[in-house]
């Protein structure tokens, strides 16, 4: 851990959606309202300069965060402050857009997360016109500059998104989320959507960015190898909790939480010749109404009558935290083959 | 038993006729597939992976057609055959598991019924019969109170219990052959451990033969016997998994190996392939790869290279052909 204050720090962030039907089919079917907990107190630090990342299944929370690490979503309750200010309160301020323009987000999709109809150059001008970075030539040849910055031509400016193959448009979306000068970025899933021989160019890319203009990545992914080769530190998302974070070298070499250890056996591993992967039963449970005790309790091998009645509390060991009763007790640890 | 294998494949070319010249998605491509075998089909998107297994059940899109080469299913040609003849293989002696299981499932009917509807269409047993097979069916993919569910409808299903169901009833027919595409890219890594686990043992007690078409590399590596990487709708390599997987010859396998992040490795840097796949419309002359190979050379840019034995590895790659001057690739080859 770093002296310095961290840039982003997320404080016992929690989201919940109400999810009830409407107020006439309650009425008529006698049923209750429905809340689904996305979030549920998730703390963490990002010192600048250096990369955080959410791992879990779909379900587990990572967008949500992800957005409300932006201030795209408001948190039920807990905070997100940005070099020691709250930014759901300065969102409100007059001084919100000065704040904006140091948080950018570049999403899974570079399908849908370019407009059609706007040529490139455009797109990536717009961020730069909404925050007064530049105007007349200057903005114009900001774009340039950003184009080249992330591999692309200067007159890939003219074309339209549909003009670029699925790594290109990525580029793009990572031109214009850099165009405002960030310090932050929220990548969610951004090498997802794209072939592997084109998600290691955008990995390389976003690490040079990181190194050369000193970026702080919130990283969102399912995947492990991704993460391993971006990330400094690493929470592992289970149904809205934290059940894990660590560095990377102490999460890979060491994982403590059950579902780290699961997810790290279940990933296909390319020089695993026709193993068969010891599958973990069960998917993970509905959200609306999660299983008492640890959530991951009834996967888990190592529950026992604790487990399934105690929420489990975070606690330190080594520079891990671990939310896990068989961790803290030492309860059996299978050996990893 | 036929020592026939139950796919076999040679020099098969679909095409699209279009208003700006004819598309090749696959390109002479070839291989077999034997009882009891899996074999993987790998490459990215555009590469021709799912063009081939459409093109195998006779299910591709208009205006595309097969315009060369052959398909057999245990010797009996299929390409040629009629709509009608093909609608009966189609499940019976073909099945399939696609990617998204809710397309693949009708929403508004119970599970158990499109089962008992499979079964029947294809195999003379009672509506009883056919019911009593289905409940067996799921059960043997693992959903519990098989019984109960059976009356349920997808959408009652999670995404891996329905991605059983949708195995469930492509066996159901006891087929020769499962052409299986991406079947666990929509499912989280724990499920797609647990689909693939179940999909391997199926396949093994049965002796049905798989062709997986997947880009995931560790996919391949964990559950296929064999495997064939196609490029731009050309096959650029075949060979046994453990043989193309660790010792790659083609500079796309190579480069594909070399860009895939290992949960268990800590590259500092990953190694990347400059470049994208080429649109249908602009394949480059020669070798498809050409524009984005390191080792590039005279022929490459010009003339196509076809499949040799390299090792126990087949390879389409000029680099190999030992009629040119010198090999410039020997010493890697023995490396």
């Amino acid at each position: 851990m770093s002296e310095q204050t961290p840039l982003i720090r997320a404080e016992n962030l929690t989201c919940v959606f109400d999810v009830s039907k409407p107020w006439l089919n309650r009425v008529i079917e006698r049923r209750e309202r429905q809340f689904l907990t996305a979030a549920r107190n998730v703390t963490f630090d990002i010192p600048k300069g250096k990369t955080f990342a959410l791992v879990g299944e779909s379900g587990s929370g990572k967008s949500t965060i992800g957005k409300m690490a932006v201030g795209l979503l408001r948190p039920t309750s807990g905070k997100v402050t940005v070099d020691g200010t709250d930014l759901f309160g300065a969102l409100k301020a007059s001084s919100a857009s000065a704040l904006r323009r140091r948080i950018q987000m570049i999403f899974q999709s570079p399908y849908a997360s370019l407009n059609p109809r706007w040529r490139v150059g455009d797109i990536i001008a717009e961020p730069i016109r909404a925050f007064g970075l530049a105007s007349g030539d200057a903005v114009g040849a900001r774009v340039t500059e950003l184009l080249e910055q992330v591999g692309l031509a200067e007159n890939d400016g003219q074309k339209y998104p549909h003009e670029f193959s699925g790594g290109q448009r990525q580029r793009i979306a990572i031109a214009r989320a850099l165009a405002s000068n960030p310090e932050f970025i929220v990548c969610d899933e951004p090498t997802s959507a794209l072939d592997v021989s084109v998600q290691s160019q955008v990995l390389n890319l976003m690490k040079d960015l990181q190194r050369d203009l000193g970026l702080t990545y919130l990283f969102i992914s399912h995947d492990l190898s991704v993460v391993r080769y971006m990330a400094d530190q690493i929470g592992v998302l289970y149904l809205g909790q934290l059940v894990e974070t660590a560095n990377r070298e102490d999460l890979f070499n060491n994982p403590q939480h059950p579902y780290t250890r699961m997810l790290m056996d279940a990933a296909p591993r390319i020089d695993a010749f026709g193993r068969t992967a010891d599958a973990v039963k069960g998917e993970i449970p509905d959200p609306i109404t999660p299983p008492p005790g640890c959530p991951f309790h009834p996967r888990c091998p190592l529950v026992d009558n604790r487990c399934k009645t105690e929420v489990p509390k975070p606690f330190q060991t080594g520079e891990t935290n671990v939310a896990c009763h068989a961790a803290e007790e030492g309860r059996g640890r299978p050996e990893a083959a | 038993m036929s020592t026939l294998p139950v796919l076999s494949i040679s020099d098969l070319i679909v095409e699209f006729p279009t208003r700006r010249g004819v598309l090749r998605p696959v390109d002479r491509v070839g291989f077999d597939i034997a009882r009891g075998e899996i074999l993987g089909v790998v490459g990215e998107s555009g590469a021709g992976k799912s063009m081939c297994g459409s093109a195998i059940v006779g299910l591709i899109d208009r205006p595309g057609r097969i315009t060369g080469g052959e398909i057999r299913l245990s010797g009996e040609r299929i390409d040629t055959l009629s709509q009608e003849k093909m609608r009966r293989i189609r499940g019976k002696r073909i099945g399939m598991v696609f990617q998204d299981p809710l397309t693949s499932l009708n929403p508004l009917m119970r599970v158990g019924d499109q089962i008992v509807e499979t079964i029947r269409t294809h195999l003379p047993v009672s509506e009883h019969e056919a019911r009593r097979r289905a409940v067996a069916a799921l059960e043997e993919v693992g959903i519990p109170a098989a019984s109960t569910r059976i009356d349920s409808y997808p959408h009652q299903f999670s995404g891996g219990m329905r991605q059983r169901v949708v195995i469930a009833l492509a066996l159901a027919a006891e087929p020769e052959l499962i052409i299986a595409d991406e079947p666990t890219t929509a499912l989280d890594v724990s499920v797609q451990a647990q689909i693939m686990a179940l999909l391997k043992r199926l396949c093994r007690d049965r002796g049905t033969a798989v062709m997986l078409i997947t880009h995931d590399m560790g996919v391949i590596a964990e559950s296929t016997d064999r495997v064939a990487v196609l490029y731009a709708g050309r096959l650029a390599e075949i060979g046994p998994t453990r043989d193309v997987l660790s010792s790659p010859r083609h500079p796309y396998t190579i480069g594909l190996m070399a860009s895939t992040p290992s949960p268990t490795g800590g590259a500092d840097r990953l190694s990347q392939i400059p470049g994208a796949m080429p649109n249908l419309r602009a394949i480059p002359p020669g070798c498809a790869f050409n524009p984005r190979c390191t080792k590039a050379f005279g022929p490459c840019t010009s003339e196509l290279p076809v499949l040799k034995p390299v090792g126990r590895n087949e390879v389409a790659c000029w680099l190999f052909d030992d009629a040119l001057t010198g090999n410039p690739n020997k010493a890697e080859e023995n490396a």
